[in-house]
């Protein structure tokens, strides 16, 4: 029999049982991208003694939380600029790095940048709602042209932010998207970009049917 | 592969024993005796000098210089290299420090050692960038939302940028909180005889690594293997697989946002592990306080003017002393209260309309007259004109 990676048994080898439950709403895509992220590992065969998630302020930003690893949840957009530092200090470290599109995006996009630029060895996985979730569903740079937030409730008059498209610019090293209701091939997705040195992002649509959802 | 401080390497890069250098390449020194191994920085008139000071020797002891994006960024990864295991520092100027200001916090509140150089300018926002200020004393202290406890030491010789530079990191490794090198324009950009201590000479502190099992270890809470409120440091990569918020946090280091207790907890812990040991901390030099009836409290560049008048007070009798303040945070309350109980009057000369002052003014409770002496616009006081301050003026 080959060994079937279910959910449940990535779940009792990565999950940090002290923080169970988590504090994601019903329907949230976030904890699908953690099954993702957990079946890459289990493939690679990461050592989680060596393997430090990053993160900054917002739903996604939680994640690292939930991860039986060391993880730095840092301060609103700095996540990347903080992993930097833990990258240089120990390039022997694996950087994962979980954010959201307001985090990475708005806040932090400075230091998205720049760590692109730099071709830092990190793998960023951004979820994108398109939407401040963990406040209340304020307008997010990715939100689309004419949406509703309770920040734009006449709708959204900016243009949206492409970040796959940006980071494509800058050189990263792998650029992906994909949404939580792609099964499989996202897996492979996040394998290989953990796989792939330097910077790479992986970014998933995902929703949110509390914040964002009560505007539309 | 981990850095390792190879004191025979950081000699060789330092140079000659005596030097004539800049303040801002005396706090460079400084981190590279003590063993900073990462330097994440952003240039600022006039603190530029130490990041380029950095880039120029740090590759070549094996450490790490980064230029970041911006000071946000480079607090940051300061904050992520001594996660990652490094000690680490940074230097900026007042604009910078304001943009350091949320990560500050992070590191107190996350309990990381890191150190800042403020090389101060005057302020409020781009001021002077070249003239240098004491604007940014209480910023140190209070800067950072919520509450806690500042550390930070002023140099008011080029000697003590780097002396002051390597007292920072052993105090931020000791206590597990950001300490800044409070220096400023006039003593980044002086250059000055500087004396390299020998090996045998220097005292260097290192965090005490996490190294009790694993399943035992509880990483925010005292110390499980001293008797300290200190915990000791789960470097990241070493298995202890340590959760870090920023975020009220328990013992285990768990989100605890819902309770009064916990943030009570946690917050008084990291403020008295180092109030605790205030008189441990208390770094002051005395002169002529025997029989003083006249002291100026001072601190940074501002003391060097006050010495000065305080001598041509004492060639024409005057009894006249001064109290200088090395560390300045925490606030040496003791040393105030004593002082203020045996003199009349007591003058505070500085480059701000008047910050230090405040806390002389609490502690000192009346006992004796308290003077502001405040100069700004990025000159230094000349003796002469505190020496105003002692006919009365």
């Amino acid at each position: 029999m080959p060994d079937i990676k279910t959910a449940d048994k990535l779940n009792k080898k990565y999950l940090r049982g002290d923080m169970w439950p988590t504090i994601f709403c019903n329907g949230c895509g976030h904890g699908v991208v953690l099954d993702y992220t957990f079946w890459a590992i289990e493939e690679l065969g990461l050592d989680m003694d060596k393997t430090v998630f990053v993160s900054g302020i917002g739903c996604s930003s939680r994640l690292p939380g939930y991860i039986n690893a060391d993880g730095l949840h840092t301060t609103h957009g700095r996540a990347i600029a903080f992993a930097t530092g833990i990258k240089a200090a120990n390039p022997d470290l694996n950087i994962i790095v979980f954010t959201g599109d307001g985090d990475c995006s708005g806040i932090g996009g400075n230091h998205l940048i720049h760590a692109a630029r730099r071709n830092i060895d990190m793998t960023v996985i951004m979820i994108n709602n398109f939407t401040y979730g963990m406040t209340g569903g304020q307008l997010s740079p990715t939100a689309p042209l004419g949406s509703i937030a309770t920040t734009a409730p006449y709708g959204n008059i900016e243009h949206p932010f492409d970040i796959c498209e940006l980071v494509k610019a800058l050189g990263a090293n792998y650029v992906a998207r994909w949404t939580v209701s792609h099964p499989y091939r996202p897996m492979k997705s996040v394998k290989a970009g953990l796989e792939k040195k330097g910077f790479s992002l992986i970014e998933f649509f995902s929703p949110c049917p509390t914040a964002c959802g009560n505007s539309i | 592969m981990m850095y390792k401080r190879d004191p025979e390497l950081i000699r060789e890069v330092l140079g000659k024993k005596v030097q004539f250098i800049l303040g801002d390449i005396a706090c460079v020194y400084g981190g590279l005796l003590a063993g900073c191994s990462f330097f994440g920085g952003y240039p600022i008139t006039p603190a530029s000098e130490v990041a380029e000071g950095m880039a120029r020797r740090l590759p070549r002891v094996k450490g790490t210089y980064i230029q970041m994006e911006d000071e946000i960024g480079s607090i940051a990864a300061v904050i992520g290299a001594a996660w990652g295991g490094a000690k680490s520092m940074t230097a900026t100027s007042g604009p910078g420090f304001s943009l350091m200001m949320e990560n500050y916090g992070y590191a107190v509140m996350t309990e990381t050692p890191c150190v800042i150089v403020n090389i101060q300018r005057t302020g409020p926002s781009t001021g002077q960038p070249t003239l240098g200020a004491q604007g940014d004393m209480m910023q140190a202290r209070w800067g950072t939302h919520g509450d806690f406890e500042a550390i930070a030491l002023a140099p008011s010789t080029v000697q003590e940028c780097m002396d002051f530079t390597v007292e920072a990191f052993n105090l931020a490794e000791k206590y597990r909180n950001p300490v800044c090198v409070m220096a400023d324009g006039e003593m980044g950009h002086l250059r000055e005889r500087v004396v390299i201590p020998d090996e045998k000479d220097l005292k260097i502190i290192n965090r005490v690594p996490a190294t009790i099992d694993k399943d035992k270890f509880i990483p925010f809470t005292n110390s499980q293997t001293r008797n300290s409120k200190v915990p000791d440091f789960p470097t990241f990569g070493t298995g202890y697989h340590t959760y870090v918020t920023g975020l009220t946090h328990n013992e285990k280091g768990f989100p605890a946002t819902d309770k009064q207790p916990d943030h009570e907890k946690l917050v008084k812990r990291i403020t008295t592990k180092i109030t605790d040991d205030i008189d441990k901390l208390t770094n002051v030099e005395k002169l002529y306080l025997d029989d003083a009836k006249t002291v100026f409290v001072t601190y940074g560049a501002s003391a060097r003017p006050a010495e000065s008048a305080m001598e041509m007070a004492r060639a024409k009798g005057k009894k006249v002393g001064m109290l200088r303040l090395k560390l300045v945070w925490p606030f040496p309350v003791k040393e105030i209260q004593e002082l203020a109980s045996k003199v009349d009057k007591i003058i505070v000369p500085e480059m701000n309309l008047g910050q230090i002052v405040h806390p002389v003014r609490e502690y000192v409770e009346g006992q004796c007259k308290v003077v502001s002496a405040p100069k700004i616009g990025g000159e230094m006081h000349l003796p002469h004109e505190l020496y105003k301050y002692l006919e009365g003026k």
